[in-house]
């Protein structure tokens, strides 16, 4: 479904990812894991379609199509969600009124009717059970007065809302308590199907231990290092990031 | 690159703005009767003649006229203009047909189809329910619907030059009384030469069960537009009021210096609100209305309350501060206002908040858009006399950007005279957000309607405060002025 090649980005001139190749298929789960600062958002920003960057060189495939020459709308509309690591604030808009207009431009875009309202509404009610928030949630303006974990948590009701077929959820994780931790990784359990793919990027182990991935990538200095199954993952939490580091050390290019 | 990528972005942006048509910017073809060109005392006459007027309303617009030529043009406001002649301006033009027409079938069809395509039906079968209107084209009103269900109320709605005609004690007592001629430059040319616009009187304890609602039209060219609105609310009554206004696309400006004046006694209360769509002008700043205006309420009796609410998206130039006079003990005033400026406009607009009675309260909300070129101003005064112990104020003045080649300015003043007053000023500058942008277009929202959407969110607070149709209205016309006023 997603096709990395040797993607190389930069930011004000300063090269971040040196040249990235990463393959998900349908129905699979994968997770980017790697040290503060190795390109994980970057990585995230620029698939969903972040303007600030600058494509140095590389392909990104969405289902076959040049996922680079597409505007960030464009991609939502093929499937594409972006779990926010820090979700914005929109005062004054309220999530129904949000959610409804992302719907129904996510349906247009199929040529698909808009959701009449009562339809609309059952989906919200539905949705809200699944990351155990509270029906209040649809009449208050878009992360406005949030706290960290409801951020998060309505990043997930989001997903569930657009029903997309790659989610890459950027250190959703962060921040949460054990409790909001399971209620998101519960959400993408259940949201998981044979048909749509994940990508979690992480900091940590721990969210693994909820959400199974098929495959660990580490990410650093701008390039996966090493790829492995979920064990991989767990030798990190043992071994710590200075494992990868001594082993993939470079000397310095810049 | 893909800075240049942006820019040609931002350029097919900019296209797409400034292909964008002012939507009511027709012109109806009707035969008009005019003045000619010019202003001195036979102008006058002429028009207070055609208007069939008594005596004393002559004399009134002489004693303004004079006092209007001894009195200098004021530029304090932040907008630059070029010189206005007022001698190369009509002040009278008026659609031909039967003055005061009895009922709507002998209103020119051509007047009420404008009216319709204007979205403002005055035929029977089409009324906006619940929404009495009088319509006003250049300078004469055309008709005002659901008169006679508001007179058996007691509650008399109709155009100023019938009001002139049938209730003179009322327009002895009150037209004047909260704008004096001689209050400014555009208040006395407007008290010398005005034409039309309502008349509304509430009696005491009534409860007016419909909006009212003046829709101004300004068709022919050369022509200034000089309305003059009266609500008096008597003690205990309600009413809540609109206004709006459009004008069709002419490359010269246009003057438009109107008065409005209201009047809230003991325990009644008065709601304003007003759609200001009137012609901006072109994309390169040629031609567009200048909205200069003075309205001003007063609060009268104890326990009064005036609000005006205001979204104002039109005009070349907004020079306008509707103001609450608090004379009564804990009357209350408020202001809520959403300007928007695209291209070259330009306005300078807020309020005058006027303490004098015990424990009265006002509040101000002013959000300013500026887009384009276009600059925006609030100015504001909260004035607390010593008489006014126990005043509150509460301002809040918020501006957006959109686009860096805009400006947004913030000009309040306070003179507080009573120990007791409490103020309180909050004020924010931001530009609408990168980070909003990509959020809206990551949940598949184009660029265009996640401006539209973060700027609705915006103004939620005073578009709130407009009865529900004008608040619809409000929001679209906000929408279709922001059309592609993103770079």
């Amino acid at each position: 479904m997603l096709k990395i090649k040797n993607l190389r980005v930069a930011i004000n001139n300063i090269e971040i990812l040196k040249g990235i190749n990463l393959e998900v298929k349908r129905g699979e789960i994968h997770a980017i894991m790697g040290p503060n600062g190795s390109g994980k958002s970057t990585l995230a920003n620029v698939i969903a379609g972040r303007e600030e960057y600058d494509i140095l060189g590389g392909t990104v495939t969405f289902k076959g199509t040049d996922l680079l020459q597409m505007a960030p709308e464009e991609r939502a509309h093929e499937g594409l969600f972006l779990a926010f690591q820090y979700p914005v604030e929109i005062p004054g808009v309220s999530m129904a009124n949000f959610l409804k207009q992302a719907v129904n431009e996510i349906r247009k875009s199929r040529g698909e009717n808009p959701l009449d309202a009562r339809s609309f509404l059952n989906k919200m009610r539905e949705k809200l059970q699944l990351v155990e928030m509270d029906e209040k949630l649809i009449s208050r303006s878009v992360n406005e007065g949030f706290s960290g974990g409801e951020k998060k948590r309505n990043e997930i009701f989001q997903m569930a809302m657009l029903d997309p077929q790659l989610s890459i959820l950027d250190e959703t994780d962060s921040g949460l308590d054990i409790d909001a931790l399971k209620v998101v990784a519960n959400g993408v359990n259940k949201l998981r199907t044979k048909d749509n793919a994940f990508i979690l990027v992480t900091h940590y182990q721990r969210l693994l231990n909820y959400i199974v991935p098929d495959m660990v990538h580490v990410l650093y200095n701008g390039k996966i290092v090493q790829s492995g199954d979920k064990d991989l993952a767990l030798h990190l939490e043992e071994y710590g990031y200075d494992w990868v580091k001594k082993e993939k050390e470079e000397p310095a290019t810049i | 690159m893909p800075t240049d990528e942006k820019k040609s972005e931002e350029q097919r942006m900019l296209e797409k703005m400034t292909r964008r048509e002012y939507k009511y910017g027709f012109t109806t073809d009707i035969e008009t009767e005019s003045a000619p060109k010019g202003l001195n005392e036979d102008i006058i006459r002429f028009i207070s003649t055609r208007k069939n007027e008594p005596e004393f309303m002559l004399q009134r617009r002489l004693k303004a006229f004079r006092r209007w030529e001894k009195m200098t043009e004021p530029r304090w406001a932040f907008i630059t203009f070029p010189p206005i002649d007022y001698q190369d301006a009509i002040y009278y033009a008026a659609p031909k047909q039967k003055v005061g027409p009895e009922s709507l079938d002998e209103v020119d069809p051509k007047l009420l189809e404008t009216f319709d395509k204007l979205g403002i039906p005055l035929g029977e079968q089409k009324r906006l329910a619940g929404v009495a209107v009088d319509a006003v084209m250049d300078s004469i009103s055309v008709a005002t619907t659901f008169k006679k269900e508001l007179e058996e109320l007691g509650i008399i709605f109709c155009s100023m030059s019938e009001a002139i005609q049938n209730h003179q004690e009322l327009i002895k007592k009150y037209l004047g009384s909260v704008v004096p001629p001689g209050d400014n430059y555009f208040a006395a040319l407007n008290s010398a030469v005005f034409s039309d616009g309502s008349f509304a009187y509430i009696p005491k304890g009534v409860r007016c069960p419909m909006e009212l609602s003046t829709y101004f039209r300004i068709n022919a060219a050369n022509t200034g537009q000089f309305e003059r609105t009266l609500i008096i609310a008597d003690e205990g009554a309600y009413v809540s009021y609109l206004e709006g206004c459009t004008a069709p696309m002419r490359d010269e400006n246009q003057l438009h210096a109107a008065v409005v004046e209201l009047i809230a006694h003991k325990d009644a209360e008065i709601k304003y609100s007003t759609v200001q769509n009137w012609y901006p002008g072109d994309e390169k700043g040629k031609g567009g209305i200048y909205n200069f205006v003075t309205k001003r309420g007063l609060c009268e009796g104890a326990n009064s309350k005036i609000s005006w609410t205001q979204v104002e998206t039109g005009s070349a130039i907004t020079w306008k501060y509707p103001s609450v006079i608090l004379q009564g003990d804990n009357s209350e005033g408020e202001f809520h206002s959403v300007a928007f400026t695209n291209n070259f406009q330009q306005a300078d607009t807020g309020t005058k908040m006027i303490h004098v009675g015990k424990n009265t309260r006002s509040r101000i909300v002013s959000k300013g858009i500026s887009a384009g070129r276009s600059n925006n101003s609030y100015r504001g005064l909260v004035k607390v006399y010593e008489t006014a112990d126990n005043a509150r104020n509460f301002s809040q003045c918020d501006s957006l950007l959109i686009g860096d080649k805009c400006g947004a300015h913030t000009f309040p003043y306070l003179e507080i005279k009573n120990k007791t007053a409490k103020v309180e000023h909050e004020a924010t500058t931001s530009k609408i957000g990168e980070d909003q942008i990509f959020y809206l277009n990551q949940r598949g929202i184009d660029t265009e309607n996640a401006v539209a959407l973060v700027v609705n969110g915006y103004c939620k607070e005073v578009f709130k405060k407009l009865p529900m149709e004008f608040a619809v209205e409000a929001q679209k016309l906000l929408e279709i002025s922001l059309e592609g006023s993103v770079g």
